[in-house]
């Protein structure tokens, strides 16, 4: 690690500096009392602007992007970002406009938002679209509280539909989610196909199932095969279909959540439509739905009114069945701006290839890999990720984690580890389309070096990273001395 | 396709080696869900045609002079901020999970964590929650989890869209909401009082609040931990350059909308809520917090921590549904307030203040404005018009002016009230400009 920018500070430099406001100490009391005035100490560090800059820059040169490597990260979609979206969200007439402005100072962006809506309901096959979640989890909450919504509007017999079914292979999210919707959670088991298992799912739907949240592909990589007779039977039984939109790269052009049966679908536009991860945010979740729970969307949508003067844009005036609003104005504008540059640069061919080219890159990657790797459900074709287990090398003392520790080593981040729950030992890796052969080529061939070093040197992988700024972390003492500030 | 990095002789290539005679051979979506069409998408523009559009349409927004604020601050960024947001190491990066690669990022939060903490006086902090509203919510259901009480009182003189992502939280939760009415401006401790029970939560306020007023924190915090409640606070970052601390008041947790620091107003989003708390309390708090440790080498490091409180280890019953949050403008806010220093900060708030108070002052001299509140405000005031408000706000966007947010929406008693915003970006020559307009 470095020095803190607190152990940099210097008392009397300055990173910027500010006209003086030319008052005194009395005159600042006529407008604000004292009783009113900070008394503590503000401390904050003192620091020029030269060593300011090059602190953060050390930092980043400390951090590992997209645009540092491969990120096989599964469902994560580490995708290249392109350098457009940057530009773009920094224009004066985006970046500058106010979000209580009238709507007919900025019908730039109003279009924008219009239009992207409607971008989203034609991929994604629903009859709706709001854009203001401000992550994917937000997306899901929304979701589950419109299915909420919707069900006591379905009198008695609605309101006693208080469980949601999630499968084991799900996102931790999805049940956090529907439980703070006010759901109870019920587990639905994956079968030895790497799909819903369909007995397990006729015992737990019944009249009491609000819907059951899936992921298409689901974690595994795999596409629900069964997706047809499932929706079928969780319609016939009263619930409702939601999908977790968190691997929706790969469906792009070739097959739509609203062909498939699904009644609501979350997207995630940090993953599928290229916005930057921004090491951790922000994102956007927008939710899409079909007419029926269109109704219960967040309020605002925007609106487009056809006028002598051409069309004209606008925020909704009123809707009382909203679940109500989930953010401070519309959502996270900024990202929703590069998403709707992303789907305007590739168009419909764009997006058809995006979807071909991880399928491809993942097959290819997975191909790679098997000589190596246990591939639990490998027999199948996957999608845009798979899961390989490390389980076979847990008598040498390795597990993924320690895999994933070594892939450091050869410059690539690691890939998601031990998740999903379902596979002991598990190492998701995702391909998506902007990474070349080459790089899936140098992937596989440092996997396959590190598998000759688990027979011939088992310590070394134990041990890693090596060539990282640190070496391995210690959480559990993080967890136990806590120091989560600098003092 | 730029993005894409694939000659139709490499995909051949590859599909031979994965064993298949064409690409269809890996699908296995079943036909009758097969889309066999294109989109129905405009057509995809190049680089330079994309552009062109993109301008364009930003070109279609008018950036005026702007009296706006209601949780939307256009404060001046220093060019430190997006120089360091601009390095993709930082940006184009994942969530710090895997600590060995990510220190920069680690250690950035780390420095955000210490710096909410001393602004707010608080003692921890988490890494930013969406923003202000959901800050406020996940507040509202963090007082629930320690106090196990099933009320919280929140006062109308927070945000309306703040309010409104509130219940929208709590509407699954079975969590009751009351309500306390405003007076002159301010909250009435009086009614507040009346809605504090022993079933009560914590107590939820703005401050300043949303009409720009600051409210009488000490007494509403006594009532509130007199019956046993949390004191929640959220405030204008800004503001506490100058203005007594949530940790001075004894707030038990403080939140905020964290846009004015560093973060451009960007039409509402993406913005940034901090949200930090008493020590006691962290193991309630939602959302990822950053921790400092060892190496194996005992060298110092750092990596997230406390994640069993987190919905990927807990799942139903994690402290939150969070996962993304805002940990770019969180960065924004971490090089904002480290480039402001305290000095730095300290004028910027001075310059909100006395700037703010020059302009009402101008406008209650112009016949007919009168200020219908005597408290004290810090950057927002609000004026009641001797015509209709909002043709008057017609008027000044005739000449290029966005005059404030018209109050009667949200506060019906408000009619004809405008609440106007000064940063210290506005010069003396755009005040004139705007008192000239309303003569």
């Amino acid at each position: 690690m470095s020095e803190v920018i607190f152990e940099k500070s210097v008392p009397g430099r300055r990173g910027v500096t500010f006209p003086t406001a030319g008052l005194s100490d009395q005159s600042i009391n006529a407008l604000l009392p004292p009783s009113f005035q900070r008394q503590s100490a503000l401390t904050l560090p003192e620091i020029s602007e030269n060593d300011l800059i090059r602190h953060y820059t050390k930092l980043s040169n400390q951090n590992y992007g997209v645009d540092t490597g491969f990120y096989p990260l599964g469902s994560c979609t580490m995708k290249y970002n392109p350098k457009i979206h940057e530009e773009v969200a920094r224009y004066e007439g985006f970046a500058g406009i106010h979000p209580l402005q009238p709507a007919e100072t900025v019908q730039g962006a109003l279009k924008l938002l219009y239009e992207l809506q409607h971008f989203l309901v034609e991929i994604s096959g629903m009859d709706q679209v709001s854009l203001q979640q401000a992550a994917g989890a937000q997306g899901e909450l929304v979701g589950m509280l419109i299915i909420r919504a919707y069900h006591r509007t379905q009198g008695k017999l609605g309101r006693a539909r208080t469980k949601v079914i999630i499968p084991d292979s799900a996102h931790g999210t999805n049940p956090a989610s529907a439980a703070l919707a006010g759901f109870t959670i019920q587990t639905v088991r994956t079968d030895s196909d790497g799909t819903i298992d369909k007995d397990d799912l006729a015992k737990v739907l019944d009249q009491n199932t609000a819907a059951i949240m899936l992921t298409n592909p689901n974690t595994l990589g795999l596409f629900e095969k069964g997706i047809g007779e499932i929706a079928r039977r969780v319609h016939d039984a009263g619930a409702l279909l939601y999908l977790d939109g968190a691997n929706l790269n790969a469906l792009l052009g070739l097959t739509r959540p609203g062909d498939m049966g699904f009644d609501i679908v979350h997207f995630n536009l940090h993953k599928t439509f290229s916005t930057p991860h921004g090491g951790g945010g922000p994102g956007a979740g927008p939710v899409g739905v079909k007419q029926a729970l269109a109704p219960f969307l967040p309020f605002p949508l925007i609106e487009r009114r056809a006028t002598a003067q051409g069309d004209r844009f606008q925020f909704e005036k009123n809707r009382k069945t909203a679940v109500g609003r989930v953010h401070s104005f519309y959502g996270n504008f900024g990202i929703l701006l590069r998403a709707y540059t992303y789907i305007r640069r590739l168009g419909a061919e764009g997006l058809l290839d995006i979807s071909r080219n991880t399928i491809l890159n993942a097959n290819y990657l997975k191909k790679q890999l098997e000589a190596d790797y246990a591939i639990p459900y490998g027999a199948r074709p996957c999608m845009h990720e798979f899961v390989v287990s490390a389980k076979q090398f847990k008598s040498q003392g390795v597990h993924a984690w320690d895999i994933a520790k070594r892939l450091m080593d050869y410059g690539f981040y690691p890939p998601t580890i031990n998740f999903p729950l379902i596979v002991e030992e598990a190492l998701m890796i995702e391909a998506p389309e902007s990474e070349s052969k080459e790089t899936l080529d140098r992937f596989a061939k440092a996997m396959h070096a590190i598998c000759g070093e688990i027979k011939e040197d088992p310590e070394k992988v134990i041990q890693a990273p090596h060539t990282c700024v640190i070496k391995r972390v210690d959480e559990t003492l993080a967890a136990r001395q806590l120091n989560v500030r600098y003092q | 396709m730029e993005y894409i990095p694939k000659t139709a002789l490499e995909e051949a290539a590859m599909l031979q080696q994965i064993g298949v005679a064409s690409f269809d051979a890996l699908l296995e979506i079943p036909q009758e869900f097969r889309l066999n069409r294109l989109f129905n998408l405009p057509a995809p523009l190049t680089q330079m045609e994309l552009r062109r559009e993109m301008r364009n349409l930003s070109r279609k927004n008018k950036t005026l002079l702007s009296f706006l604020g209601g949780g939307s601050y256009d404060h001046f960024i220093p060019t430190t901020v997006d120089a360091v947001l601009s390095r993709s190491e930082f940006y184009t990066a994942y969530t710090p999970y895997q600590a060995e690669m990510s220190q920069g990022l680690l250690q950035s939060i780390y420095e955000y964590q210490s710096l909410i903490c001393n602004l707010t006086g608080m003692e921890v902090s988490n890494a930013s929650v969406y923003d202000g509203a959901s800050a406020l919510a996940e507040a509202a259901l963090m007082s629930v989890r320690i106090t196990k009480k099933n009320e919280v009182v929140m006062t109308d003189a927070i945000h309306p869209h703040y309010r409104q992502v509130v219940r929208t939280y709590l509407s699954g939760t079975g969590i009751k909401i009351k309500e306390a009415p405003i007076d002159a401006g301010r909250t009435s401790v009086l009614k507040l009082t009346e809605q504090i029970g022993d079933q009560t939560a914590a107590v939820l306020i703005q401050h300043p609040n949303f009409l720009g007023q600051l409210e009488s924190v000490e007494e509403i915090a006594e009532e509130a931990h007199r019956q046993g409640a949390l004191l929640v606070m959220a405030v204008d970052p800004i503001s506490l350059g100058l203005l007594k601390t949530p940790g001075e008041y004894g707030a038990d947790i403080a939140v905020g909308e964290g846009q004015a620091m560093g973060n451009a107003i960007s039409f509402g989003g993406p913005y940034v809520g901090f949200f930090a708390t008493r020590r006691d309390f962290i193991r309630q708090m939602p959302g990822r917090i950053v921790g400092k440790t060892v190496d194996a080498d005992q060298r110092p490091a750092f990596c997230l921590t406390l994640q069993t409180r987190e919905q990927h280890i807990k799942r139903e019953r994690a402290t939150s549904g969070i996962c993304t949050n805002q940990a770019l403008n969180a960065l924004a806010a971490t090089v904002y307030l480290a480039t402001l220093g305290p000095a730095g900060l300290k004028e910027v708030a001075l310059l909100c203040l006395t700037k703010a108070h020059q302009l009402q002052e101008k406008i209650t001299a112009i016949d007919g404005f009168t200020c219908p509140f005597s408290s004290v405000y810090f950057k927002e005031f609000v004026v009641k018009t001797p015509m209709s408000s909002a043709s008057l706000l017609k008027k000044l966007l005739r000449k290029g002016i966005l005059g404030g947010i018209d109050l009667a929406k949200h506060y019906p008693e408000l009619k004809n009230h405008l609440l106007i915003c000064v940063t210290e970006k506005h010069t003396s020559e755009e005040i004139e400009e705007f008192v000239a307009c309303l003569k």
